[in-house]
């Protein structure tokens, strides 16, 4: 298996765009990352696509190649991912998987959702489809249900806060804050987070991630040829995939994600490293409940203590462990599809020195962690210096 | 005639389109006293984690259930 580095990245801002399509987002990512990585779009051998529900919100199918022809990308395979809120996350795992193995040299992994053209009723009820359709959603579970009864289950069995949640979102906005790219870039306090109009008991309107548009796009190579296109590589040092059931109440124990878990041991073993070596992440804060599970499922703190330390302050840019120094899906928004790769990018800043206001002392050695709907799919990726 | 504990709960405020109109209302996973877990809509007095639920009925396909 080759060895495989990131040679570029691109974004878009996150948030409610209504003059922008998803194919222009998608293709304004994709064309900020080949001029980061000085590479013409004849150069790109495949095109790996992660959206969620494009056909629902915006009444787009066979998004891969409508979107690489857009970029004068023609001629290779061009490939949508669909793995709910994992979507780019599995997209970028068997992209990097193609690379590895030889198939292709330089491949282009995109995510994009364009999700504001529709109510957030709309909204709730095309997410509602990453659960199972034949028994949690006809019962009338929303994501924010299903997560607002981990939660609870979470809260009864380890002591798990509302105060303890709140603390994730306090630190997020701050993050994001600082982010130009992010969707809500506003400080809260603890009162208002605590204080949030309810939407799924005990999750408040702050407890919960944003609906937003955007996209995010990263290029791949053999490490043995980044140097030909950058001279700031970065190595994708471990990468997995795994799975769980789809539907909540098939899962023995909701407050971990067994898929989280797994993918995590099967990413450190590769990249040879231990949960105790990460420097900083990017998790899945689809909801607060959810980065504190994280932090927890990822080696970083015991079973129960996701919680306590989030309210110590230990994730927060000046901590021990920052997490989500991107602002997370809570203050940077969460545009489904893009979300997988966007982490990545926001990986690639730290480690490339590029962040900003935001830049960590200790930004060697970064892990994204993805997730699809309520577990079932988890993507997990550990970058360092190459 | 399906009993069972209540393994888990929420009072759902923001429902998606078609639910809209039943909002708010209580969804809970119940753990079944024949075994298995299901997803199901509470009737009634709101439940708590631990509490023990009786099966009412199938409305359009969602089991309802309330306070035992």
């Amino acid at each position: 298996m080759r060895p495989v580095a990131i040679i570029g990245i691109g974004k878009t801002a996150f948030g409610a765009f209504p003059d922008r399509d998803l194919r222009s987002l998608a293709v304004e990512a994709g064309q900020k990352c080949l001029a980061d990585a000085h590479v013409s779009p004849s150069q790109v051998e495949a095109y790996y696509l992660g959206n969620f529900a494009g056909p629902s919100f915006v009444g787009q199918n066979h998004l891969a190649p409508y979107i690489a022809g857009a970029m004068g990308i023609t001629g290779v395979p061009c490939t949508r991912f669909e793995a709910a809120c994992a979507s780019s996350g599995s997209a970028f795992y068997h992209a990097v998987s193609s690379v590895a193995a030889g198939l292709n040299d330089v491949v282009l992994v995109a995510g994009v959702e364009k999700m504001t053209s529709q109510t957030t009723p709309k909204v709730t009820e095309i997410l509602a489809g990453a659960g199972d359709t034949c028994g949690e959603v006809r019962a009338g579970a929303t994501f924010p249900a299903l997560f607002a009864m981990i939660a609870r289950r979470h809260m009864f069995q380890y002591g798990t806060t509302r105060e303890q949640m709140a603390a994730v979102a306090v630190k997020n906005h701050e993050n994001g804050a600082k982010n130009p790219l992010a969707h809500m870039r506003k400080v809260i306090t603890m009162e208002q987070a605590l204080k949030g109009k309810p939407i799924s008991e005990p999750l408040t309107v702050f407890d919960c991630s944003l609906i937003s548009d955007g996209a995010a796009a990263v290029l791949i190579a053999p490490l043995e040829r980044a140097a030909e296109f950058t001279s700031h590589p970065v190595k994708v040092l471990g990468v997995a995939q795994t799975s769980d059931y789809v539907a909540l109440d098939q899962k023995d124990d909701i407050t971990t994600f067994r898929a989280v878990a797994a993918a995590a041991q099967k990413a450190y073993k590769m990249a040879g490293v231990t949960a105790q070596d990460i420097q900083f992440a990017e998790v899945h804060d689809c909801f607060t409940i959810a980065e504190i599970i994280a932090t927890e499922d990822l080696g970083f703190v015991k079973k129960g203590e996701g919680g306590p330390y989030a309210l110590a302050g230990c994730t927060r840019l000046t901590g021990p462990l920052p997490i989500n120094t991107s602002g997370g899906l809570k203050s940077k928004g969460h545009p489904v599809g893009a979300t997988g790769v966007g982490q990545i990018c926001d990986l690639v800043y730290q480690i490339r020195g590029e962040a900003g206001e935001r830049q960590l002392e200790r930004h060697s050695l970064g892990l994204a962690q993805n997730l699809g709907g309520s577990g079932a799919t988890a993507v997990v990726t550990i970058l360092g210096i190459a | 005639m399906k009993n069972g504990i209540v393994y888990t709960e929420t009072v759902v405020h923001a429902a998606p389109e078609q639910f809209v109109a039943d909002a708010p209302y209580q969804l809970a996973i119940v753990s079944l006293e024949e075994g298995g877990r299901l997803t199901v809509r509470i009737d009634g007095e709101r439940v708590a984690i631990n509490d023990r639920v009786a099966f009412i009925e199938d409305r359009n396909g969602i089991p309802f259930f309330r306070k035992a």
